[in-house]
């Protein structure tokens, strides 16, 4: 038999109709929904009288417009209607939701995960670029549009394009202090923000498999910030370990059958890629990133760059909008450059490890004058989960500000926002302008560097603070 | 969804790359529970002042490209978040046909689906149609049966999948044409029981 890479077998395992030089019908097994990108597909079954065909394989969540100080009071009277428009949707046709009320909600992509929806071999889609947070357990997970979400809705099935397949292999070891962020950063800063288009990504190499379940996913989740549909790595047994005993996750005998099939997963010894890349992980240090889009990254140790180093007039012109927008000089060593907002917080970076994470760069500092830190979970388990550990008191204690979970301040459809010419050092996945509110500027980091930031002012090698603490203590 | 055969207008340039999602229509303009009614928040940040009057500088409001169904830009257009509202806005404001060196993934099918054509073109021929349409009212003519592009002192085909030309020349509706396949679905289900959530 010809060896596969895991993306052709799940592709091939999922296809109702293949014909010659046409997109092909792809089964759906799960699909996640949220308030913001679906009350137009549901619009548009109720014009056509359509049904969803598997309210079964399909499960809603709100997340994007939902307040973090007090979620049940929603003074946003446009965030209100869809969140209750999701809600009557989901009631009018079936579907499973987790409410505002609900003690499992959250993120989708935390939750997805969280409660063992998500496992190998599934086709998982959502009307979220960040379905590819999903890949980190062997999934073929992507993000969809609204006429799309109205079709799986409709159909349980996608007509799709077979993707090519892009190997990023990360080889040899990441470095003590080095975050799952930082390995996806620098992958980003090193291979561009379109090297993946066209393609599903497989994560691969020592660094890939050492990681947590948490860590594996804030790789899978930036995917869609390297362009491609999609981002995935084998299953193995920290996979199976992570799903063991989860709410969606069969016991007992067919767990066993379930981890039997999906150990047939992996890509096997030969299969070919159409593309691979490869980045050293001993280079990585920890990043921060300086532009207007995830790729314009750099080391802690590093300066801001200059025009003058692109290679085309394209990127040239980029690098000067970006330097105008970010109000940066080129040169100005990164580490100089002071914050006044850190947000903790997103679906590549509120999970309980994360949360930890931070907590233990604070060793009993406190956050830094004229810095307004928000500490974010994905859901309202890792909310509770971190309350019985107790890191919410750290926080607060540092002068952090402890929310209910929801998307909050990474796109602020809510009203977590950034002020206009603000800076902020953010663990979510985009630095776009304008992306944490009107005029604001967003610093890419790791969940440590946040918290370090949080307590320096400005941007600080989280590893040498953790250095100092070691010395005076 | 209204087909597309031969498009005839002027064009609208763009000058910029990795132009993203959440600058074509920024978050919060995404809360209506519509389809219709975000061409006015296109490019919210770019297109006005703080003042709500408009920008002069901004290259959608220089006033030889009024009216133009025809957009230009650099590559990587519409990477980002996967909000259909971006393909919406576009069409909402009266473009039908965008034109870009490549564009990202989501984006490029969020607008086949709403009856726009991507054009993916060599970069040497959008920087023509740039450097045309920068300053002076530029008239293009896309043909999608043949799958050409026309202008003054200029002409180039480009490549677009079988399937959805079809779609998009019959205008049809993808729903009704899966819906065709019940039986296959049926099918499938039954052979492969997916795992209840």
């Amino acid at each position: 038999m010809t060896p596969k890479t895991i993306i052709e077998k799940i592709w091939d395992q999922h296809e109702v109709i293949q014909e010659e030089g046409k997109p092909s019908l792809l089964y759906i097994d799960l699909h996640m929904v949220h308030e913001v990108t679906s009350p137009q597909a549901f619009e548009g079954l109720r014009i056509h009288n359509r049904k969803v065909r598997r309210p079964d394989l399909t499960f809603a969540t709100m997340d994007h417009n939902v307040p973090t100080v007090d979620r049940y009071n929603i003074t946003d009277q446009i965030a209100k209607t869809q969140i209750e428009t999701l809600q009557k949707n989901c009631d009018e046709f079936g579907i499973d939701v987790v409410d505002l009320e609900h003690p499992e909600n959250g993120i989708v992509h935390v939750i997805g995960p969280e409660l063992g929806l998500t496992q190998p071999g599934k086709t998982i889609v959502c009307g979220d670029s960040h379905t590819s947070t999903h890949g980190a357990f062997g999934a073929l997970a992507f993000g969809i549009g609204t006429s799309e979400v109205e079709h799986v809705l409709a159909t349980q099935s996608l007509w799709q394009s077979k993707p090519k397949t892009l190997e990023v292999k990360i080889t040899g070891k990441l470095a003590e202090g080095i975050a799952a962020k930082d390995v996806i950063l620098a992958i980003i800063a090193k291979f561009g923000v379109d090297v993946g288009t066209g393609s599903v990504i497989e994560f691969t190499g020592d660094a890939i498999r050492g990681m947590t379940m948490e860590e594996r996913m804030t790789i899978c989740n930036m995917s869609i910030e390297a362009g491609a549909k999609a981002g995935l790595i084998s299953p193995d047994q920290v996979t199976y370990d992570y799903l063991e005993g989860r709410q969606y996750v069969p016991s007992g005998e067919a767990f066993t059958e379930l981890t039997k099939r999906w150990s047939t997963l992996a890509t096997d010894e030969g299969a070919t890629y159409d593309r691979t890349v490869t980045i050293d992980a001993s280079e990585i240090e920890p990043m921060v990133t300086w532009g207007t889009n995830p790729s314009q990254g750099i080391g802690i140790s590093k300066l801001v760059p200059s025009p003058e180093e692109a290679t085309t007039d394209a990127d040239k012109r980029g690098i000067e909008q970006a330097l105008e927008y970010m109000d940066l000089k080129p040169g100005t060593p990164i580490q100089d450059v002071r914050v006044q907002h850190v947000f903790i917080g997103s679906c590549t970076n509120s999970r309980l490890s994360d949360l930890r994470a931070a907590a233990s760069v604070i060793n009993g500092r406190k956050v830094a004058s004229g810095v307004r830190a928000l500490v974010v979970p994905g859901s309202q388990k890792v909310k509770k989960q971190a309350e019985e550990e107790g890191l919410d008191q750290l926080f607060i204690k540092a002068g952090f500000e402890w929310r209910e979970s929801g998307c909050s301040m990474c796109l602020s459809m809510n009203p977590d926002f950034v002020p206009e010419g603000e800076r902020c050092a953010s663990t979510s996945n985009r630095n776009f302008e304008g992306r944490q509110g009107k005029g604001s500027r967003t610093h890419l980091v790791s969940p440590e560097m946040a918290a370090a930031t949080a307590l320096a002012g400005h941007f600080v090698d989280v590893r040498q603070l953790k250095e100092e603490k070691k010395m005076t203590s | 969804m209204e087909p597309i055969k031969v498009h005839e207008g002027t064009v609208a340039t763009l000058n910029r790359v990795n132009v993203d999602t959440d600058q074509i229509i920024p978050k919060q303009f995404l809360k209506r529970v519509e389809r219709t009614g975000f061409g006015q928040f296109l490019f919210f940040d770019w297109r006005f002042n703080a003042d709500g009057s408009e920008n002069q500088g901004f290259e959608l409001n220089q006033p030889h490209v009024k009216g133009a169904t025809i957009l230009v830009a650099g590559h990587n257009f519409g990477c980002g978040s996967s909000r259909e509202h971006a393909p919406w806005a576009l069409h909402d404001y009266g473009f039908r046909v965008i034109i870009a060196p490549n564009f990202a993934d989501i984006f490029y099918n969020n607008c086949l689906k709403n009856g726009m054509l991507p054009i993916r073109l060599d970069e040497k021929y959008v920087y023509q149609l740039l450097q045309k349409g920068e300053k002076e009212t530029l008239k293009v003519a896309v043909d999608l049966e043949n799958q050409t592009i026309k202008a003054e002192d200029f002409e180039t085909s480009f490549a677009i999948d079988p399937y959805w030309k079809q779609m998009l020349l019959n205008g049809w509706d993808e729903i009704s044409l899966t819906l065709q396949y019940d039986e296959k679905i049926k099918k499938y289900e039954e052979k492969v029981v997916g795992q209840p959530v």
